[in-house]
């Protein structure tokens, strides 16, 4: 199954810069049941990683505690407006996904 | 001892009024948890990941006769989206109905795509054709925000659709005597933590058909007004209305026509 886009927005407000990322994946934990009593197979996201420009500013383990189409929001000190923000995750079937935004 | 009795007793009933209120302010703090918990995730409604998919629908050119439905007429003119949903439903003089915004989609997508409606009428929640449905209505109910409700009651087709909503909204039936009243007609109710809005009136219906369709966020799936409806009948215990049946088309104009000037806040987020 094709991925679909993240949305990220980023913001600078006085030095800081603010990364809102909504992230669509099912986050399937391999707990739940189907309608026919199947268990549905674990597939959730295990990586998350968040770049200004080159340089690695977030590195997250993600694991199934995490919520179906995960929204994610953090700051970090720096950044620049026109500047490229990446965010990139893996998940457990080793499918990679990797958006970008422009900081506003 | 006589005294003593009523002293007892009178301490109990201060007592009694003493916890009332403070379950009332803990009810109240709540909702505004609740509230402050929306406003957190308002700028990351997971809606917009449907809306996307839906707008690319809109425009794929799919179903046996391989079309796209940007000449469909959701009551605007040919593929006018924007702000479309909050005229809806209307009366529609090429099929001689009134329709919500799913019915029409339906009529759509079988006049221009050839997808034979039953896929819906019989169709699963979040499956098959039935996920393209909500994907679809999630991009065309952002494309209202807030604009205001505005439904055009002029025609007696949709007088009389109204008729039948009020009808519909105060019959109780199933197995628990149940109306929608039963829970939305009183100022002040919840279910658990849920405030529950008094549809009754322009306000509270507002706050209902203003913020459905939205995206839930504990079963992580978009529902349509539909869905909402259907699970309202589900939850009374009552016989479930087939897809896009005239009652929930009835209820929606009763609905809408109460909330007329209130501001569209689709897709709504909820818990």
């Amino acid at each position: 199954m094709a991925t679909n886009p993240m949305k990220i927005r980023a913001a600078n407000n006085g030095g800081v810069t603010e990364v809102k990322a909504l992230i669509g994946h099912d986050m399937e934990t391999g707990q739940r049941k189907d309608s026919a009593g199947a268990v549905i197979p674990a597939w959730f996201i295990t990586e998350l990683t968040a770049k200004h420009n080159d340089k690695l500013i977030l590195s997250s383990e993600f694991g199934t505690s995490i919520s179906k189409n995960p929204f994610l929001a953090f700051k970090f000190k720096g950044g620049a407006k026109g500047d490229k923000i990446t965010v990139s995750w893996k998940d457990n079937k080793g499918e990679t996904r990797t958006d970008e935004a422009v900081i506003s | 001892m006589r005294q003593k009795k009523l002293y007892v007793l009178l301490a109990a009933l201060v007592a009694g009024v003493g916890g009332l209120s403070s379950t009332a302010a803990l009810a109240d703090e709540s909702a505004d948890a609740i509230a402050r918990y929306r406003e957190m995730i308002a700028d990351g409604n997971p809606s917009e990941l449907v809306a996307a998919q839906g707008e690319e629908l809109w425009k794929t050119q799919r179903g046996p006769k391989n079309a796209n439905l940007e000449k469909c007429d959701l009551g605007l003119g040919a593929g006018v989206v924007k702000g479309a949903s909050a005229q809806m439903p209307r009366y529609f003089k090429d099929t001689g109905k009134v329709q919500d915004l799913e019915t029409r989609l339906m009529t759509c997508m079988q006049t221009l795509q050839g997808i034979d409606p039953k896929e819906f009428v019989n169709g699963k929640w979040n499956k098959g054709e039935m996920e393209k449905m909500e994907a679809l209505v999630a991009y065309i109910v952002t494309e209202s925000n807030g604009q205001k409700i505005n439904v055009d009651l002029s025609q007696p087709q949709m007088k009389k659709m109204y008729e039948l909503g009020k009808k519909a909204f105060y019959y109780r039936s199933g197995p628990m005597d149940f109306a929608c009243t039963t829970c939305h007609g009183e100022e002040g109710k919840r279910i658990r933590l849920q405030d529950l809005p008094d549809l009754r009136t322009q306000s509270g219906a507002a706050a209902g058909w203003g913020t459905w369709p939205a995206y839930r966020v504990s079963s992580g799936e978009f529902w349509t007004m539909q869905h909402r409806l259907n699970d309202c009948y589900r939850q009374q215990r009552t016989a479930e209305p087939i897809y896009g049946s005239d009652v929930t088309i009835a209820l929606s104009v009763y609905l809408a026509a109460t909330a007329k000037g209130g501001t569209v806040l689709t897709p709504g987020l909820k818990r």
